[in-house]
């Protein structure tokens, strides 16, 4: 789904541009049959999204308000202000998961530093590059619940590969992974990590095509070396994609929700919970609709703000 | 065009591809793994061609065992194919309606079904939840299939598409009495076939991939998809490595397949979704 979060750049210069331009683009035609069509043709679009996203929204906005338990039915629930919102701010579940899922945007750089790198060496100094693509871009359209089973196996504390071969190299107390309070978010970022590469490796080596070659042939002229070419020219002309994918990636770190149930559920002992794994919980094990659905609002907001300072960023931080 | 074999890029390449195959590393465990019997799974040094074949075993286990597999399979490919159908179908026409009718409204529409793109998926899970239960969609595969027919990339994207479709064309064409739905079906649906191409193989990956909306919106064990199956094959199986693994590489591979063959579709479609604009 990472893309799709991409797509959110995109999709707010365009809100901005069709805002300015106000329709005064005029066609010979229009009047009410050019209106039905129009209508016919968004229609399916229109209500779908009215009746799946619209109107879920709006009623979770209701909902956060009142004490609701999927349980006890609706005739029993009632409007309790802002309590659901009180409790959830001051709820140690809660502020630990947010603070688990600040730290799992640390992955974030590390991801890009690996695809960036990766990406110059594939994009200059390496024959087969098709090739390369799809090696790394593997593990980012692999189901998500195979790959964490998979690696279930692979960080087993004592008879996984990854112990046994560190015991080989000998490394006298290997980590116990998932099965370890302090190890096991690491091992969560470390997979994010690895399904990570291929998608912002491919969106790097779209962004170094932007680079006008002429820049590295004036560098070389110079006497430049690869690595102040690489410091010089790459890293501030690809600024644009690094801050696109930065933001990307912290929005989706939001998301990440498969990766985490399957692999730990959340363990062990609350180590590696997030908010949507809370929210997860709070709706479909605990059945407590309100509280859940304040849970929904906050995030809501929470990936609104980092949106918006995108927005503000963009203009500030980035080399164009 | 002959290019001179440069050697140190040859070496360079070499290095990567070492890298390339230790990145793929979990893989390759995974399925000779799968192909294993269980005493040997976790040996170290680790064997990577089997000694001792049991593959037709754990994948048979895996297929028509307790959690069968081609059920799964059957689900998950009526899920996704409608799912990519319905969703291409909803997406070009609206793709269509944005770009090129001028009716009331349009712009005003397009704003707010843009702006629910901002929306998180998971915070809209429990209402939709309630409302799936309340009309009777919760645990059937319609319910399923809609929650991800609607589709504001796939709109916007190939609205990009038709956006690139001169005007010209399409007025003369409607100076010759032709309706949009003609001029929708014969002029523009086979300039944006290829973009169409590249939506659905996403949407086709995204939908088999699919663990979180399986896991709300189905309960019957015999309307789970391939993902759920995975899950709740491992917790049943958790200690039996080897058919866990026989599991991981069913879900997987089909996939990986598609990719392959449609790789260059795939790589393009995410790109254009990311960066230019």
């Amino acid at each position: 789904m990472n893309s799709e979060v991409k797509v959110e750049t995109k999709v707010v210069q365009t809100t901005k541009s069709i805002v300015r331009k106000k329709s005064k683009d005029r066609s010979p035609f229009s009047g009410w049959r050019e209106n039905l069509a129009g209508y016919a043709f968004i229609g399916p679009m229109f209500i779908g999204t009215s009746i799946l996203v619209l109107f879920p929204i709006l009623a979770s906005f209701v909902l956060s308000f009142t004490d609701w338990n999927f349980v006890a039915g609706y005739e029993n629930a009632k409007f309790v202000g802002f309590e659901n919102f009180t409790k959830l701010l001051t709820n140690a579940l809660f502020i630990k998961g947010l603070l688990n899922n600040v730290l799992l945007i640390l992955a974030v750089p590390i991801t890009l530093l690996f695809s960036l790198t990766l990406a110059v060496i594939i994009n200059k100094y390496v024959y087969l590059k098709d090739l390369f693509k799809v090696i790394y871009f593997m593990p980012f359209i692999s189901s998500v619940v195979a790959v964490a089973v998979v690696f279930q196996v692979l960080f087993h504390p004592t008879k996984g590969p990854i112990n046994q071969l560190l015991l080989k190299l000998g490394v006298d107390n290997p980590p116990g992974w998932i099965a370890d309070v302090t190890f096991a978010l690491p091992s969560v970022m470390l997979i994010m990590v690895w399904t990570g590469i291929g998608f912002n490796l491919i969106i790097y080596l779209a962004g170094l095509q932007n680079i006008p070659k002429e820049l590295y042939e004036a560098a070389q002229m110079d006497g430049a070396t690869a690595w102040s070419q690489f410091t010089k020219i790459t890293v501030p002309l690809v600024s644009p994609t690094t801050f696109l994918l930065f933001v990307t990636g912290v929005i989706s770190s939001f998301k990440v929700f498969d990766l985490i149930i399957v692999l730990t559920n959340g363990g062990p002992a609350n180590s590696t919970i997030t908010p949507v794994v809370y929210l997860y919980q709070q709706a479909f094990i605990e059945l407590k609709t309100g509280y859940a659905s304040a849970i929904s609002l906050v995030m809501f907001v929470i990936i609104l703000i980092i949106t918006y300072i995108q927005f503000i960023g963009q203009k500030k931080w980035v080399n164009y | 065009m002959v290019e001179r074999i440069d050697m140190r890029k040859l070496i360079v390449t070499a290095i990567m591809v070492l890298i390339g195959i230790a990145f793929l590393m979990p893989f390759f465990w995974m399925i000779s793994a799968s192909l294993k019997v269980e005493e040997d799974v976790l040996t170290f040094p680790i064997k990577w061609i089997p000694e001792n074949w049991n593959a037709v075993e754990n994948y048979k286990e895996v297929w028509t065992g307790s959690m069968p597999f081609l059920l799964l399979y059957w689900n998950s490919i009526k899920v996704t194919v409608l799912t990519t159908l319905v969703s291409c179908t909803v997406s070009c026409l609206a793709a269509y309606g944005f770009a090129k009718i001028n009716f009331k409204g349009r712009n005003f529409i397009f704003l707010i079904v843009l702006a629910t793109f901002m929306i998180p998926p998971q915070t809209l899970l429990v209402t939709q939840f309630l409302l799936y239960r309340w009309i009777g969609l919760y645990d059937t595969h319609t319910g399923l299939i809609l929650l991800n027919s609607f589709s504001v990339f796939g709109t916007f994207m190939l609205r990009q598409f038709y956006l690139g479709i001169s005007n010209e064309i399409i007025e003369s064409a409607r100076m010759d009495g032709a309706g949009h739905f003609r001029i929708f079906t014969s002029i523009c649906l086979p300039l944006v076939r290829p973009a169409i191409a590249t939506y659905a193989i996403l949407r086709f990956i995204w939908t088999w991939n699919d663990f979180q909306n399986p896991l709300i919106f189905l309960r019957s064990k015999e309307l789970y998809t391939i993902q759920l199956g995975v899950q709740s094959f491992s917790d049943q199986h958790g200690s039996v490595y080897s058919l866990m693994m026989a599991a991981s590489v069913s879900a997987i591979l089909p996939l990986l397949i598609i990719f392959i063959i449609g790789q260059k579709n795939v790589i393009e479609g995410i790109q254009l979704g990311g960066v230019k604009g």
